[in-house]
């Protein structure tokens, strides 16, 4: 009955959500408040409504009611509470639902907002939301019920939402599937929430874009009110991104992070136009120009957030076959079609009005080279898009399957990354407006010269490696052009206010959080790099078969095996198999590592859980690859040893303080005053240039 | 009787010695000389895992089937073609360099290249006007600028000299 109850609620949002686009593009055309008014509370009622679904959803999770089919694939008995919780996301029933969830949060929150000044864009902001919601909600109802029970008809079971026939009865399994091993790590259980917020975050700068190109108003106030929802949607998908990267490193044992999987550039594509959107939407506020193409950028993110939902969901990624039976595949790829070229189709009808105020004036200025930053964004996602979907072009063309991996990703995106560090580290430097290669110059000189020495003293102590030598440079050049930023500042700041240095530093990054939280992520973004350098050029592998006693040797370390250990616990319904290694490194005694491998009864998988000793300088990194069940007389090991992989979760941790110090809320931009929003802006950018 | 037992036993000898051959070269090969090899391959059955780090059964298989070709004195190429032959070229890391698989990698570089000549002519473009603008109003501009403009610059500075 409760799973009926679930449904049915489900319906209701999918009824009410229809009547609120409805009504909100009806209300619109004809100037009835009443109906906008109607259309925004109802699009309220959604969240509440797709609350208590979710809820249903949960119980049905926590209480092991097997005879749901979504609670019988995703949970068994032996998993703990928490994490039947968050199965809720573990499937692709569940997830949609959350999705959904998630987009009512956002819109509801959104249209809580104060609209006094901004009335017109509220019946379109709910169109758009409305319509995505729809389509979910679509999606879940007719073909991907988290709610769909198990049916015994004539001796034989089938999943079916009602009874199938009057003879029926439910039918309970006596235990469920479990969720998949590999999901059940911490990381992996926030990785999800964190890339759907994100995903779903873009949605409502989308809404708005498309709001200011129905209704003509094409000034900047769209791209205002949502700068902070771009700033957050990109910190959630960004902080996905490193999760999935960090499991990926714990979790699915080959002693990466990052492997160019479709799915993880899946992830990858709506930020890569996200991030260029974040750049080049500051040139609309500060100069009046390229707003046409922040309306393509903001369109593109919204299709890849919906691509990148539908590659996941679809199957596609299997094969086209895979699609082509999935009951969800082609409805996703209408969709995505559906409102590409509707948006694009409005872009066109509104491009007239979308001309910049002013003009490029310099190839140097600081606008010019954001151009040639979302250049090379650009770029790295068209590598990136035809690289996920070539192989689909391959078997539909010629039938043959084809791989698309690293080599490809690594050689076509390296030089493009490197483009961008070195933008990263000049474009700050430059003005608004008019810079010249002399003024560049002046500004850069003694950062470029610092990182020189730099790259000279590693190429004596460290690496000849040219490659490295470039990435080392490029890195050293946005540490010291950015440091030199903050230095540069909080000393005008010293001598014109009389604070001391760290005051007028904490005071001019107060008054000035998106300068110099865009100031912080590059910092992080260059020891990031320092990490992915670190890993791809300098990673070291060997495998071995050990017997107790006896050494494997890499990189300076030594580790001897010493014993190895199974068993069971019935309770979790996990079968341990642990081995005990020594690391010494030049013959000095380290410690232990414990690499092991975790077989989940109920999903009838492995989880391989490496034995890990991180530092600075690298990651000894050691996995169980086999041993011998009975006699535990030898086991296989392959040992990694990562150099400076380390920075680059320092880097994410540094990157997330970076984008929440930019985004923390203080005084809405939107809701301050034009005059004084001009004289602040002017002030900032005069101080900041 | 006793030619056939001999045959037998040379048989015998020779088939025990081949073995042991076969078996010394099997364990002369390294874990990770096959691991190379395997790295460069992506599992046929699971999707984009390459197959040295692949856990499933048949990838284990298959990674005993590279050390076996290895020490029976196969070349990298030739197992890399051997899975090829088996599995088809979804086994290698990337496409091979032949018909239209060339458009996986000529594709990205045209649109790459076009973005730039599209922003480059763009540039050109935004900062023409601009470059005129600067020429008249620079210093070596002023003696060629139009009347109207001299007219303006006339009356700007009478009303200077007024002030004054």
């Amino acid at each position: 009955m409760i799973a009926e109850f679930g449904f049915g609620v489900l319906v209701v949002s999918f009824i009410v959500t229809m009547y609120s686009g409805i009504a909100a593009v009806y209300g619109a055309m004809n100037k009835s408040a009443a109906l906008v008014e109607s259309a925004r509370r109802a699009q309220l009622l959604t969240f509440p409504l797709l609350t208590l679904s979710s809820l249903v959803l949960i119980y049905l999770l926590v209480n092991n009611r097997f005879d749901v089919a979504f609670a019988y694939e995703v949970t068994s008995r032996s998993m703990p509470t928490y994490l039947k919780v968050t199965a809720w996301w573990g499937g692709q029933a569940g997830s949609l639902l959350f999705w959904s969830w998630l987009l009512a949060v956002f819109t509801s929150a959104v249209t809580l907002r104060k609209w006094d000044r901004d009335i017109e864009f509220l019946p379109w902001v709910i169109l758009v939301s409305s319509i995505t919601l729809t389509f979910f909600l679509g999606m879940i109802v007719f073909f991907e019920n988290p709610f769909t029970r198990f049916w015994l008809v004539n001796g034989s079971v089938a999943p079916s939402m009602f009874a199938p026939s009057a003879a029926a009865t439910v039918f309970t399994p006596a235990d469920g599937q479990g969720l998949n091993p590999l999901l059940r790590h911490p990381g992996m259980v926030i990785h999800p929430p964190m890339l759907y917020l994100g995903f779903v975050a873009y949605v409502i700068p989308f809404a708005f874009a498309i709001a200011a190109l129905a209704t003509g108003r094409t000034d900047d106030r769209w791209t205002r009110i949502t700068r902070r929802w771009s700033l957050w949607a990109w910190l959630f998908l960004s902080f996905g991104l490193v999760l999935g990267g960090r499991w990926a490193y714990d979790v699915l044992g080959w002693g990466g992070y990052w492997g160019w999987d479709p799915v993880e550039i899946a992830a990858f594509m709506p930020w890569l136009t996200g991030t260029a959107f974040l750049h080049s939407v500051m040139i609309q506020e500060k100069r009046g120009m390229l707003k046409q193409w922040n309306m393509i950028l903001i369109i593109l993110t919204y299709a890849l957030v919906i691509f990148g939902t539908f590659l996941t969901r679809s199957g596609v990624l299997s094969s086209v076959h895979a699609f082509a039976n999935s009951p969800i595949g082609p409805f996703f790829m209408g969709f995505v079609t559906l409102t590409l070229v509707s948006s694009v189709a409005l872009l066109i009808w509104r491009w007239p009005l979308l001309q910049s105020e002013t003009e490029m004036k310099s190839m140097l200025s600081r606008e010019a080279l954001f151009l040639l930053n979302n250049l090379l964004f650009m770029s790295i996602l068209v590598v990136c898009f035809w690289g996920v979907i070539y192989p689909l072009i391959s078997e539909l063309a010629t039938g043959q399957k084809v791989t698309v991996g690293p080599p490809y990703y690594e050689r076509a995106t390296g030089p493009l990354f490197a483009g961008l560090l070195f933008l990263m580290a000049v474009a700050p430097l430059s003005a608004w407006g008019h810079s010249t290669l002399q003024t560049l110059g002046r500004a850069i000189w003694k950062s470029s010269a610092a990182a020189a020495v730099v790259t000279v003293f590693l190429t004596i102590t460290y690496t000849q490696n040219i490659y490295a030598l470039v990435g080392f440079f490029l890195v050293a050049l946005v540490l010291f052009a950015t440091g030199h930023e903050f230095w540069r500042g909080a000393t005008a700041r010293q001598k014109a206010q009389g604070e001391n240095f760290f005051t007028a530093l904490a005071n001019l990054m107060g008054r000035n959080r998106r300068r110099y939280g865009g100031y912080i992520i590059h910092i992080s973004m260059a020891l990031m790099a320092i990490g992915i350098l670190g890993i791809e050029i300098f990673q070291k592998e060997t495998q071995g078969t050990l017997a107790a006693g006896e050494e494997l040797n890499i990189a300076g370390y030594t580790i001897q095996y010493r014993e190895l250990a199974s068993w069971n616990s019935p309770g979790e319904g996990v079968n341990y198999t642990r081995a005990v290694v020594d690391v010494y490194e030049n013959g000095v005694y380290l410690g232990q590592l414990a690499p092991r491998v975790d077989y989940y009864y109920d999903a009838q998988q492995n989880m391989t859980i490496p034995g890990q000793r991180s530092t600075l300088r690298d990651d000894l990194y050691i996995l169980l690859v086999d041993w011998q069940p009975v006699s535990s007389i030898s086991a296989t090991f392959k040992i990694y040893v990562n150099p400076l992989v380390n920075w680059l979760w320092i880097g994410s941790i540094l990157f997330l303080f970076g984008v929440i110090f930019a985004a923390w809320p203080d005084k809405d931009p939107a809701d301050e005053p034009v005059r004084h929003r001009a004289v602040r802006d002017n002030r900032q950018a005069s101080a900041a240039d | 009787m006793k030619k056939f037992l001999f045959i037998l036993t040379l048989t015998l000898v020779l088939a025990g010695l081949f073995t042991a051959t076969t078996v010394f070269a099997q364990g002369g090969v390294t874990d990770d000389e096959v691991n190379a090899i395997a790295k460069q391959l992506y599992c046929p059955v699971c999707e984009n895992t390459p197959l040295d780090v692949c856990p499933t059964e048949a990838c284990r298989q298959w990674r005993e089937l590279i050390r076996l070709q290895l020490s029976e004195g196969m070349t990298e190429a030739q197992i890399k073609q051997y899975f090829v032959d088996n599995y088809g070229a979804r086994v290698l890391a990337e496409p091979p360099r032949t018909g239209l698989h060339w458009l996986i990698y000529i594709l990205p570089p045209i649109f790459i290249l076009g973005g730039a000549f599209i922003l480059f002519n763009s540039f050109r473009a935004w900062t023409k006007p601009q470059s005129v603008e600067a020429g008249t109003g620079g210093e070596s501009g002023a003696a060629s600028s139009s009347p109207e403009r001299d007219e303006y610059v006339a009356r700007f500075e009478e009303e200077l000299k007024k002030r004054k």
